[in-house]
C-alpha cells in the first residue's frame, strides 16, 4: 500500500492562515490502513484545530477513495461551502481533488511517504519503488533497487555487515543478504553470478511523468 | 613488443605486466584550494609509491575533484590512479568525464561503488547510483575495447570520423571482510569478468580471513587472470584502531592487534612497524601482485615504511 504520515500541526497551521471555513477530507483506502488519513485521524485533526481556535468553521468528511473522481461526488456540496480544502489523501488524492475543482485552494495534510508494507504495529517498510521493470523473479522475491540504500544490482556493496547496511545497522537489512540467503535456501545461487547490466531507467520516473494506456480498455 | 599487448601503457600496468612486485599510495584531495596541501603529499610518495589513488570525495564530504587533482599529479610525476564513483554521476557524466580524463593524460581508473552521501557533509542530497562499480567497469572497458558507449554508439566524431577510444588500464575494489562472506568471491569474479585489470583491496589486518578469501580466489583461477593489490593502512593509535574497528564497516581488526598497540611504548611507531611485517608477509602470498598503501593523512610516514618493507629502489619505466 501507499504509506503516509501526517504533517505537524504547525506546519499544517501555518498552511491554513487565513481560512475560515475548512473541510478536512480524509480517504478511506491506503491512509486509513496506515492511519494516518482516515476518519479517525479526520476526526482528530479537526478536534485539535478547533481547540487552535483560529478557524471559524470545520467541517469532517471521507470519502471511500480520493484517487476515483466517482467518489468526489457525494461532498460535492461540503466542497464547494468550503474555502479551502485540507486533504488527507496521499498526493494522488490531493491532485485529482484540485483537478476536480480548480476554483477551489486545496492542502496537504499528509506527507505521502512510500509503497510498502507492515513490519509490526506502527513500523512499514519501503518495498518498492514502481520501477516499471519487476526484477523480484531474479532476486528471491527482495527488490535491491528498493531496499538496497543504493539500488545495486550485482550484488553487496563493502557496507554489508552481519545481515544489516552501514547507512543504519539498527533499522536497515542488507537487501543483498537477504536475496544472497534467500536464494541459497532456493537453490537459485548462480542468479548471481550474471552481471545485470546498467538498468533501464526509462521505464522508471527518470524517463519522463508516467502513463498507463490500456488500449483494450478503452471505451 | 611490449607496446603492443598493453591496454594503456600506464606505468602502473607495464610494471604489473613486467611481473613487478607493485606499490600504490593514496592521496585524498584537500577541502579546499590549498594546493600547497597537493605538492606535500606528492613530495611524500613521489619516488615511494608507483602510483597513487586520487580519492573521489571520499565519504561522500566535497574535495577537489579526483580528476583535476589526478593531473596535477601527473604535471608532478607521481603517476595517478583517478578513483570514480557512481555516487554522483550518471552514465552520461561518468562517460564524458572518462573521455576528459583521458584527454588530459590520465590512464587508470579505479572503479567504485561509492560512500552513501549520509556519511558525508551534504546529507540531504539526491544520490544517483545509476551504475554500481561492476556497470561501471563494464561499461569503461567497453569504451576502451568495443570502441562503443554505454548507449550502444560508436565511440567517434561523425559518422566518418576515426574511432578514437580512451585507453584506460581498468581497477576495482574488493572487500573480502564484509558479508555475506561467500558472496565475497562471486563479487570478485563478476568484477574479473566485467573486465577490471586490477583489484585493490579493503585494508587488510585480519590476515586469515583474508588468506582465506585469497585461497579462493586461487582456487577459482582468478588471480591468473587479475593483479591483487592488497590493501595496508597503518595503525596510528589504540583510538584510531578501535574507531576503525568499531565504525568502520567492512573493516575487521583483531584483538591481538589492538592489545600489541596499547602495549607498545609508541602506538604510533607500533603501528609502522605491524604495518611493515603486513607486508612483508603478503608480499609471499600467492596470488598477491603489490600493495595499496593507504595512509590516511599520514602520507609523511610513506617513505619510512617503504623503506623498512625492503620495497626501496622502485622500479623504474621507461618513457
Amino acid at each position: 500500500m501507499i504509506t503516509a504520515e501526517q504533517k505537524p500541526l504547525e506546519e499544517i497551521q501555518q498552511m491554513l492562515a487565513g481560512v475560515d471555513k475548512l473541510l478536512i477530507l480524509g480517504c478511506g483506502t491506503c491512509v486509513t490502513v496506515c492511519l494516518a488519513g482516515g476518519e479517525k485521524e479526520v476526526a482528530t485533526l479537526a478536534d485539535l484545530l478547533r481547540l487552535k481556535g483560529s478557524i471559524d468553521q470545520i467541517t469532517e468528511a471521507t470519502i471511500e477513495r480520493q484517487c476515483d473522481q466517482e467518489f468526489f461526488e457525494e461532498v460535492t456540496r461540503k466542497i464547494e461551502d468550503a474555502d479551502a480544502v485540507l486533504s488527507l489523501a496521499c498526493g494522488a488524492g490531493v491532485q485529482l481533488l484540485a483537478r476536480i475543482f480548480p476554483e477551489k485552494c486545496v492542502y496537504p495534510g499528509v506527507n505521502t511517504r512510500f509503497i510498502g508494507l507492515v513490519e509490526e504495529q506502527g513500523k512499514w517498510l519501503e518495498s518498492c519503488l514502481a520501477c516499471g521493470d519487476c526484477k523480484l523473479g531474479k532476486f528471491g522475491g527482495v527488490c535491491p533497487i528498493a531496499r538496497c540504500s543504493k539500488s545495486l544490482l550485482n550484488g553487496p556493496c563493502g557496507g554489508s555487515i552481519d545481515g544489516k547496511c552501514e547507512v543504519d545497522p539498527e533499522t536497515i537489512d542488507c537487501a543483498w543478504q537477504l536475496i544472497y540467503d534467500r536464494l541459497a535456501k532456493l537453490g537459485q545461487l548462480e542468479n548471481l553470478t550474471e552481471i545485470e547490466e546498467p538498468n533501464d531507467f526509462s521505464t522508471a520516473h527518470d524517463g519522463r511523468p508516467r502513463r498507463l494506456d490500456r488500449a483494450d480498455m478503452h471505451l | 613488443m611490449e607496446a603492443t599487448k598493453l591496454k594503456s601503457g600506464s606505468r602502473l600496468e607495464r610494471l604489473l605486466a613486467r611481473g613487478e612486485f607493485v606499490l600504490t599510495g593514496e592521496l585524498g584531495p584537500p577541502r579546499s584550494v590549498e594546493l600547497e596541501i597537493i605538492d606535500k603529499k606528492v613530495a611524500h610518495l613521489k619516488g615511494y609509491v608507483d602510483a597513487a589513488n586520487v580519492t573521489d570525495n571520499q565519504t561522500a564530504i566535497v574535495r577537489i575533484s579526483s580528476i583535476a587533482v589526478s593531473k596535477m599529479l601527473l604535471d608532478r610525476g607521481l603517476e595517478p590512479v583517478a578513483q570514480i564513483t557512481c555516487r554522483d554521476r550518471n552514465r552520461i557524466a561518468i562517460q564524458s568525464d572518462v573521455l576528459g580524463a583521458y584527454a588530459l593524460g590520465l590512464r587508470n581508473i579505479l572503479c567504485l561503488t561509492g560512500d552513501h552521501q549520509t556519511f558525508g557533509d551534504h546529507p540531504t542530497a539526491r544520490h544517483v547510483f545509476d551504475l554500481d562499480s561492476i556497470q561501471l567497469i563494464k561499461v569503461l572497458k567497453d569504451m576502451r575495447d568495443e570502441k562503443r558507449f554505454a548507449g550502444g554508439e560508436e565511440i567517434r566524431n561523425g559518422k566518418k570520423g576515426p574511432l578514437v577510444a580512451p585507453q584506460i588500464f581498468l581497477g576495482a575494489a574488493a572487500n573480502p571482510f564484509a558479508d555475506p562472506f561467500e558472496f565475497r568471491i562471486i563479487r570478485l569474479a563478476k568484477k574479473v569478468k566485467a573486465g577490471a585489470d586490477f583489484i585493490q583491496t579493503q585494508i587488510v589486518y585480519d590476515m586469515d580471513r583474508f588468506e582465506g578469501w585469497l585461497k579462493q580466489a586461487r582456487d577459482m583461477g582468478l588471480t591468473e587472470k587479475i593483479k591483487i593489490l592488497a590493501g595496508i593502512t597503518p595503525l596510528k593509535s589504540v583510538p584510531m584502531a578501535k574507531y576503525m574497528k568499531n565504525k568502520v564497516a567492512g573493516v575487521s581488526i583483531p584483538d591481538a592487534l589492538i592489545d600489541r598497540l596499547a602495549k607498545a611504548e609508541k602506538a604510533s611507531d607500533e603501528g609502522i612497524k605491524i604495518a611493515v611485517e603486513q607486508i612483508q608477509h603478503l608480499r609471499q602470498l600467492d596470488g598477491i601482485a603489490g600493495i595499496h598503501l593507504m595512509a590516511i593523512e599520514w602520507e609523511h610516514r610513506v617513505p619510512e615504511i617503504v623503506e623498512k618493507a625492503g620495497l626501496l629502489p622502485r622500479p623504474v619505466v621507461e618513457a
